[in-house]
């Protein structure tokens, strides 16, 4: 027999072979391709202080990001982030006020066992009752952001109630250029979105459970047969997402200082945004934390840089829809020609 | 009482379902607050409320029958007011008298440029759907941003302030005691409900939602036929606009954001299966009526507008786990 | 006995809710034997394999392996044992590399928490070495062509140290190229002393490379023995269980000038059809035969307007016409029953009349409203011409059995008035009875009616006792016909010999 008579059909070499095996590389390129152009129309652009705010922008998006990016990867989507988030840091600074506790690791733990309670919940409607993770995310996240405006307070805490080691904690620097009144600092909470990424990151690539997720995107009756727990891994999705969501929501209100109930309304169509982005799929079973990083970098770069670029910011919106639909179109031209691809040689 | 009984067994389950629900919370409601929730003002406010809802309801389960969604409906109703109040007031000035007087010439202008963009909002949707192939989540999303942006752009942020007189009539007005937008409303759903139960492109949506690949086989013209039922859904969309800047007297891009949500409720709760192959008319109006009587009385109890949020959200769960079991028994 | 046997089955029995799928099958497999397990879609094939693999419990007869009764065997244990399954759709990743696909089974049964790509890697490419083939390890499982995912497949089986591989209908989705690489893998698979167990409802290959054979019928073993004792008649008629005493089709004279319905001339698809001629004249009935991936539901797609950017012509009643959508070819009169009932065909959960007249719809309209009672009045006569065997129309359609499904289809078509009929395995999961009698309506179709009819089959009893002609096709071109005129038994060991031929 001839080995050779069984070819793949991706191209084994060149540009494209990286680009097929890598997208990763695409959404770098643009976000290289985009800084160009922003900062050749206003070199403002690069200038530490802007640079310093996009990256600081980047954290608690990147950090929802994740979030999503774990349930596209199965093949779901998930709108109820933001309203968890909101009640994890709203809840948990509420408490440090009532029992007028102040520090740092037991508020994020607090907020993240928020968060990863309220994502068990949505695995179980998604798992238990085999709902469409849309329909499902969309009526826990509703629930859950009334019964915290309605049942606990729809009244914002400002900076002078907010538990000052918190406040002080999310505005570390890691970096400063200048001094006085011109200086500028790096925000040291991209170091804690690097270190959460990196988490994610060795979760996904290198462990069982992780491989489960990727595994789960590809079929679910081939993982099942494989022998991987469909269930644990659906729990440990949605559970993981959640719990992502409450820390950085925890860390929203830390980094601007207010706790608003009614905050991050809306924000789920940019976090999805910048997660298709990043050439993850939503049928699942494609993605990478890379991507999703690059993705959101280039989505906080392009909806942050209107005003540098002198386009009034009532544009966002369009932008946004832009993005979401011309990245969903190139993924959706990717899958046809890859369906188109497989299907040849089928028939008798 | 055997010939009753076979009739009352045929009817469809998720029907029969709600409207024990629409019994139980009328009668929950006539229980607990009587004096309040019994008066005829409580049902005539529904007439006028309901109805920009309801067409959004039937414009979403439009679109679930072949397994999509359309998110991009309140941006469309958004554009479609703003638009034609923009045309209002450029033809008879931003204010006074020969704004609120626009004869009926004009209005109708008004009312073409709103459900055209209803039109073409659908059109857009259906061709990235049907022929683009992008999945009808992210495309309507998207969409649905882009329709919001406009009309952000095109008004700066703040509302549209003061439509003519006639065009509040089609949110306002009565009609031989009956409000307007009901009487729109009931039009409306009733014509959807022919399409879908007696035309070819009904039956052919709902064969496409069983099984694309079959109706493939079968000749049925699939991409023309989803694409319409996006274009129906805008158009539904549109109108729902024009009600809702006709009873508020006013247009803004941010208008309606908690509707998205309980109109997938009312679609999901009417029967309405979101993976496709089936959904009714007639499963949306008594859904819509059972959680108007609910969401008065609940208004009426004094429970805030947010604990009202949170009980349409549980709803739609609890819904799904109804669906659920009973699918498993079935 | 000279050995025992690897595996052995003694009156296995299952049944589900009430009907049942296994009635007392025996079954022996000897170690390093190739054995092949035939019968029709539906004759309790599937729930054998799950029998031996352990997924289905059974609830009568023993399974003994290695002369050792396996009370309690479940998926684990049969996995222990040395069987494995390879399933039809393969049951990989599409998503993950081939790298991947090979190894992760492994780390799952080692009870890893943490993977090595290094260690992944080290036994993908043991994998492949091992089944003597060269794979792109890198590569994602959904680049590579059907044959290449069976061979993934494969090659991750045998990582198992399996002693009996069982394979469901290998051979289905490739071609006949891919086919005899298929054989030479599993011959050199067979030289390790594995045995291996082929599933398929296609005879035609199980002839080339089994030893014994065992067919199935209606969850019962109707054959068995050495596959020398059989031919391809005989196991197609031990798997339907029709008689060869059918009447042989004797199509209507046709007139040597007349127009024939459809004329197909230098018909070319890329990479599926080259160069296809022939005609069907009306009242004709003409069969296709070949082997698989040999073009011929490629030739029906085409047809059908599912083929757009085809080259030649095609005429039919001596016009021109273009068929590059499905709407052309069904308003050019060309009707198309296709292979898969259940996913291609029917509207499962829907009912027996509105799938009856899904094709009709904008026929039976006026002005954009349908016209219920009339659809209800052409469904309801459907029904009755056709005989399918329901109380009502109201019924969904998936409730009917294989044959009466059938019945619907065709009677859909025939709604269109259609002028071209084509059947693509017209009786595949059809019980005898209802078969003969679809054969019936059928012949009278094209005798009454006028309809020119293609019919394309594996069965090669039904091609030769219903056609007028019957055309071969090889590698996407038409290889000459069978001379009509000759009674069915010298027919079909005419047309076996010259598929034989082909491969």
């Amino acid at each position: 027999m001839s080995a050779a008579a069984i070819p793949a059909r991706t191209p084994r070499s060149g540009l494209r072979a990286l680009l097929s095996r890598q997208p990763e590389w695409a959404v770098a390129a643009l976000a290289l391709g985009l800084m160009l152009v922003i900062g050749a129309v206003n070199p403002a652009f690069w200038e530490p202080a802007n640079l310093f705010s996009l990256l600081r922008a980047n954290v608690v998006t990147g950090i929802l990001a994740l979030g999503v990016l774990l349930v596209m990867l199965s093949g779901g989507i998930d709108v109820s982030f933001p309203a968890f988030a909101i009640a994890a840091m709203y809840l948990t600074i509420k408490g440090m006020i009532a029992v007028g506790y102040d520090g740092v690791v037991l508020p994020f733990v607090v907020a993240t066992l928020i968060g990863l309670g309220l994502g068990l919940l949505n695995a179980v409607f998604v798992h238990g009752l085999r709902m469409i993770p849309l329909i499902v995310t969309l009526g826990t996240g509703t629930a859950v952001r009334g019964l915290l405006l309605g049942g606990v307070s729809a009244s914002q805490i400002n900076i002078d109630e907010m538990p000052q080691r918190l406040i002080a904690f999310a505005n570390t620097q890691l970096l400063t250029i200048g001094s006085g009144d011109g200086h500028v600092g790096l925000s040291a909470m991209v170091l804690v979105y690097l270190l959460i990424a990196a988490g994610v990151h060795l979760l996904l690539r290198h462990t069982l459970a992780g491989r489960g997720i990727y595994a789960l995107g590809g079929g679910e009756e081939p993982a099942l047969r494989a022998g991987f727990s469909v269930r644990n891994t659906r729990l440990l999705i949605y559970g993981l997402a959640g719990a992502l969501a409450g820390f950085a929501g925890l860390l929203h209100g830390s980094m601007i200082w207010v706790a608003n109930p009614r905050d991050m309304a809306g924000s789920e169509i940019d976090v999805i945004a910048a997660v298709v982005l990043g050439g993850a799929s939503i049928f699942g079973g494609r993605g990478s934390v890379a991507g999703t990083m690059l993705g959101v970098f280039t989505f906080v770069l392009l909806t942050n840089s209107l005003i540098i670029m002198h386009i009034d910011t009532t544009w966002q919106r369009v932008v946004v829809g832009l993005v979401v639909v011309g990245a969903a179109g190139i993924t959706a031209w990717r899958d046809q020609r890859r369906q188109r691809g497989a299907g040849r040689g089928v028939g008798s | 009482m055997s010939a009753l009984a076979s009739r009352l067994r045929r009817i469809d389950p998720a029907i029969a379902q709600l409207l024990l629900l629409t019994v139980l919370v009328f009668a929950g409601m006539s229980f607990l607050e009587p004096r309040r929730f019994l008066r005829p003002y409580v049902f005539e406010s529904i007439t006028f409320v309901a109805p920009e809802l309801g067409l959004l309801a039937v414009a979403m389960m439009v679109t679930m029958l072949t397994g999509g969604i359309d998110l991009s409906v309140i941006g469309i109703a958004n554009l479609a007011g703003i638009l034609a109040g923009m045309f209002f007031h450029a033809v008879g000035g931003a204010h006074g008298p020969g704004l609120a007087g626009l004869a009926a010439g004009p209005v109708l202008v008004g009312v073409l440029i709103a459900l055209g963009i209803g039109l073409l909002g659908g059109a857009l949707n259906g061709a990235l759907v049907a022929k683009a192939k992008i999945t009808p989540i992210l495309a309507t999303i998207g969409t649905g941003q882009i329709f919001t942006g406009i009309a952000l752009v095109l008004t700066g942020g703040p509302a549209i302030v003061g439509f003519p007189r006639s065009w509040g009539a089609i949110g306002n007005g009565t009609l031989g005691g009956v409000a307007v937008p009901a009487l729109v409303f009931l039009l409306a759903a009733g014509a959807v409900w022919l399409i879908l139960a007696r035309t070819s492109f009904g039956v052919g949506l709902k064969l496409i939602g069983t099984s694309a690949r079959a109706a493939r086989f079968a000749g049925l013209r699939t991409v023309r036929t989803v694409w319409l039922s996006y274009v129906l859904s805008g158009v539904l969309a549109s109108l729902s606009g024009i009600i809702l800047s006709g009873r508020t007297n006013a247009a803004k891009s941010d208008y309606g954001v908690s509707y998205l949500l309980q109109a997938v409720l009312i679609a999901v709760l009417g029967g309405t299966n979101p993976a496709g192959g089936r959904g009714s008319v007639p499963g949306i109006v008594l859904a819509l009526i059972a959680l108007m009587l609910l969401s008065s009385g609940l208004q009426i109890m004094r429970f805030s507008n947010f604990l009202v949020d949170f009980i349409w959200g549980a709803f739609l769960l609890l819904s799904i786990a109804l669906n659920a079991l009973r699918t498993r028994r079935g | 006995m000279a050995e025992a046997a690897l595996v052995e089955l003694r009156e296995i029995s299952k049944q589900f809710a009430g009907v049942k799928a296994l009635g007392g099958v025996s079954l022996s497999i000897r170690p390093g034997e190739i054995h092949c397990l035939a019968g029709e879609n539906g004759s309790g094939k599937s729930t054998l394999i799950k029998v031996m693999s352990g997924v289905n419990r059974i609830d009568g007869g023993t399974v003994l392996v290695d002369g050792k009764e396996e009370p309690a065997l479940d998926p684990r244990r049969a996995i222990a044992l040395g069987i494995q399954v390879i399933y039809q759709d393969f049951s990989l990743f599409p998503n993950l590399t081939v790298a991947e696909n090979l190894s992760i089974g492994a780390e799952l049964r080692e009870g890893r928490r943490v993977v090595s790509w290094r260690r992944m890697r080290a036994h993908a490419e043991e994998a492949v070495r091992q089944l003597g083939v060269a794979l792109d390890l890198d590569t994602t499982v959904e680049m590579l062509p059907t044959a290449g995912k069976q061979l993934v497949a494969i090659a991750r089986a045998l990582m198992a140290q399996p002693r009996l591989l069982i394979m469901d209908e290998p051979t289905t989705a490739l071609t006949g190229r891919e086919v005899e690489v298929l054989f030479g893998v599993v011959r050199e698979i067979q030289a390790r002393g594995i045995a291996v167990l082929f599933v398929s409802h296609k005879m035609r290959e199980m002839l080339d490379i089994s030893e014994r054979l065992t067919v199935l019928r209606s969850g019962r073993v109707v054959a068995e023995g050495p596959i020398r004792q059989f031919d391809e008649a005989a196991i197609t008629r031990a798997m339907t269980g029709a008689e060869l005493d059918e009447v042989a089709f004797e199509g209507p004279a046709l007139a040597a000038d007349a127009v024939p319905r459809l004329a197909v001339s230098g018909l070319s698809v890329a990479g599926e059809l080259d160069d296809v001629s022939f005609a069907v004249g009306a009242g004709e009935i003409v069969g296709i035969a070949g082997l698989l991936g040999s073009g011929r539901t490629e030739l029906a797609l085409a047809l059908f307007g599912m083929r757009p950017n085809y080259a030649g012509e095609i005429r039919v009643d001596g016009e021109t016409v273009r068929l590059d959508a499905v709407r052309r070819a069904t308003e050019a009169g060309i009707a198309y029953v296709p292979e898969d009932r259940l996913t291609e065909g029917l509207f499962l959960p829907e009912t027996i009349n509105r799938n009856i007249v899904a094709a009709s719809l904008p026929a039976l309209s006026r002005w954009g409203l349908l016209r219920g009672r009339e659809a209800d009045r052409v469904a309801a006569d459907t029904i009755r011409a056709m005989t399918v065997a329901t109380p009502t129309g109201e019924r969904p359609v998936m409730q009917l059995s294989g044959g009466n499904q059938q019945r619907v289809l065709i009677g859909r078509w025939l709604l269109r008035n259609p002028r071209l009929l084509i059947l693509n395995g017209p009786t595949v999961g059809v019980d005898v009875g209802s078969k003969a009698g679809i054969h019936r309506a059928i012949r009278q179709l094209a005798v009454e009616k006028g309809l020119g009819v293609i019919m394309i089959s594996d069965d090669i009893p039904e091609l030769c006792a219903n056609c007028n002609r019957i055309l071969l096709m090889h590698r996407g071109r038409l290889r000459g016909a069978l001379p009509s005129g000759l009674p069915p038994a010298e027919r079909e060991a005419l047309l076996s010999e010259r598929l034989r031929g082909l491969s």
